[in-house]
């Protein structure tokens, strides 16, 4: 079974759905013995960071989580639920994060070049093409995207970013900054974009999820 | 960097798909969960499902069509029609769109777009508008662009935005069903007021009508309906016409 953690944020239909359809039991659930009970757990998330970090920390929830992730179960976030397994953001003031991946939490508006100030469309919001970090293996990228290849599209919507993460990324995708598309830290892993809302190219990337071992 | 959309759109009444010219004389196409299905396939950026019903029934109907879509289509899907109350949202969110469309309901109640964009985000707020050249300024139209609310569009969409919504379908009564391309003069010039994704609607003939569209800067989709429906433009050949073109596209 794969635990969806509910902690009050977003919208879980599609995400719930998308597992469905690829043939996985999702419990969409805000209970420890769930999360303890579960092969894998995904992080979702939608909306402002402080507000899904007090509302994650509400629930209980966190100790189990970083518990589960550090006996090597394996985790991923999805969009806020990627930003909040960093150390830091700094959306709207300064917050601690789960702290399961090393790197902070930015606006992307802030660090956008001269030229493409006030131009460039923020939030960042679409389909946008992934570039996938080398690994010098024989698959030569990250297990999450062996059925994945450069260039193919996600869809992303957000205005805030992961940075100082370099050692943990494992894809990125370009918005006149370099944004981190996706993050690794052994078992943890986070996507920015929304693989449950990016077609086949997405479907693919959650069944690799499931397939980690 | 990302890439134009091409969205086609889907007018559901009595459960079925339907189209009109200049909103009149609308006539059956076909099942939308099929539908949808075959636009997937085809490589569409995004779905948008508007509720043209008007009793309760049929809104149950409508209901289940989503829902029916959404556990099955894994890409964006916008919702509109029948949008007046934060429980509008609510009902359509809970049934798998991810963004909801307001036009009508906006125009009776303003305050919807700023109450839903704190609820659920700007992202999931979409203002649609129905505009149309009167005298030689936009106006805003509503009842599916039969009446003149004498409102000035420019204006209602810059307060729109100010006020949370996190994108725009702006469709012109002018171009609408005349397939003589989209209407560039009043793109351009919401393009210039505002800072959020456009997506444009009302005119798309052929191909080189898209082509037109995405040399305007600003404009960031172009929604069609009757030549999707009737495969005068075939989706995943136009997206690679225009990525021929120079246009950045998801193929």
């Amino acid at each position: 079974m794969i635990a969806i953690v509910d902690y009050g944020v977003g919208n879980l239909f599609s995400l719930q759905a998308s597992l469905k359809y690829l043939g996985f039991e999702a419990k969409v659930t805000g209970d420890k013995n769930d999360l303890k009970a579960a092969d894998r757990l995904i992080l979702p998330g939608v909306g402002a960071f402080e507000d899904a970090m007090a509302k994650l920390k509400a629930t209980g929830l966190v100790d189990t989580i970083i518990d589960e992730t550090s006996n090597g179960k394996y985790l991923l976030g999805i969009c806020l639920g990627m930003q909040l397994l960093f150390e830091k953001s700094y959306e709207y003031g300064e917050h601690e994060g789960l702290g399961l991946v090393e790197g902070d939490v930015v606006s992307i508006e802030d660090d956008l070049s001269p030229t493409a100030k006030g131009k460039l469309k923020v939030p960042h919001i679409g389909w946008n093409a992934l570039t996938l970090t080398e690994t010098g293996d024989d698959l030569g990228r990250d297990p999450l995207f062996k059925y994945t290849k450069n260039g193919d599209c996600v869809y992303f919507v957000h205005s805030f970013y992961g940075v100082n993460c370099e050692k943990s990324t494992i894809a990125t995708t370009e918005y006149d900054v370099t944004v981190t598309a996706a993050v690794r830290n052994g078992t943890v892993y986070g996507t920015q974009f929304h693989p449950e809302k990016s077609g086949k190219i997405g479907l693919d990337i959650l069944k690799a999820f499931t397939e980690l071992k | 960097m990302i890439t134009k959309r091409i969205i086609p759109c889907l007018d559901v009444r009595d459960g079925k798909v339907v189209k009109g010219t200049n909103f009149k004389g609308v006539r059956d196409v076909a099942d939308p969960v099929e539908m949808a299905k075959f636009y997937n396939d085809s490589g569409a950026d995004e779905l948008v499902f508007y509720d043209i019903t008007a009793s309760i029934e049929e809104r149950k109907i409508f209901s289940e069509i989503l829902t029916s879509v959404a556990s099955q289509i894994f890409i964006p899907l916008t919702v509109g029609g029948g949008i007046n109350t934060l429980d509008d949202f609510d009902r359509v969110l809970k049934c798998g769109a991810d963004k909801v469309s307001v036009n009508s309901g906006a125009i009776k109640d303003p305050t919807i777009i700023e109450r839903a964009a704190k609820k659920y985000g700007d992202q999931c707020v979409v203002l649609s508008t129905d505009i149309s050249l009167v005298d030689g300024k936009y106006h805003l139209f509503t009842a599916g662009g039969q009446k003149d609310t004498g409102i000035d569009a420019i204006q209602w969409i810059i307060d729109g935005v100010d006020h949370g919504a996190g994108e725009l379908v702006v469709n012109s009564i002018d171009t609408d069903g005349v397939k003589g391309g989209f209407d560039l003069d009043m793109l351009d010039l919401i393009a210039s007021k505002v800072n959020v994704p456009i997506i444009a609607s009302g005119g798309a003939g052929c191909m080189e009508d898209f082509a037109e569209l995405f040399k305007h800067e600003g404009i960031d989709a172009g929604l069609a309906a009757s030549i999707f429906h009737f495969k005068e433009v075939d989706i995943r050949e136009l997206k690679q016409y225009l990525r021929d073109q120079g246009v950045n596209m998801r193929i």
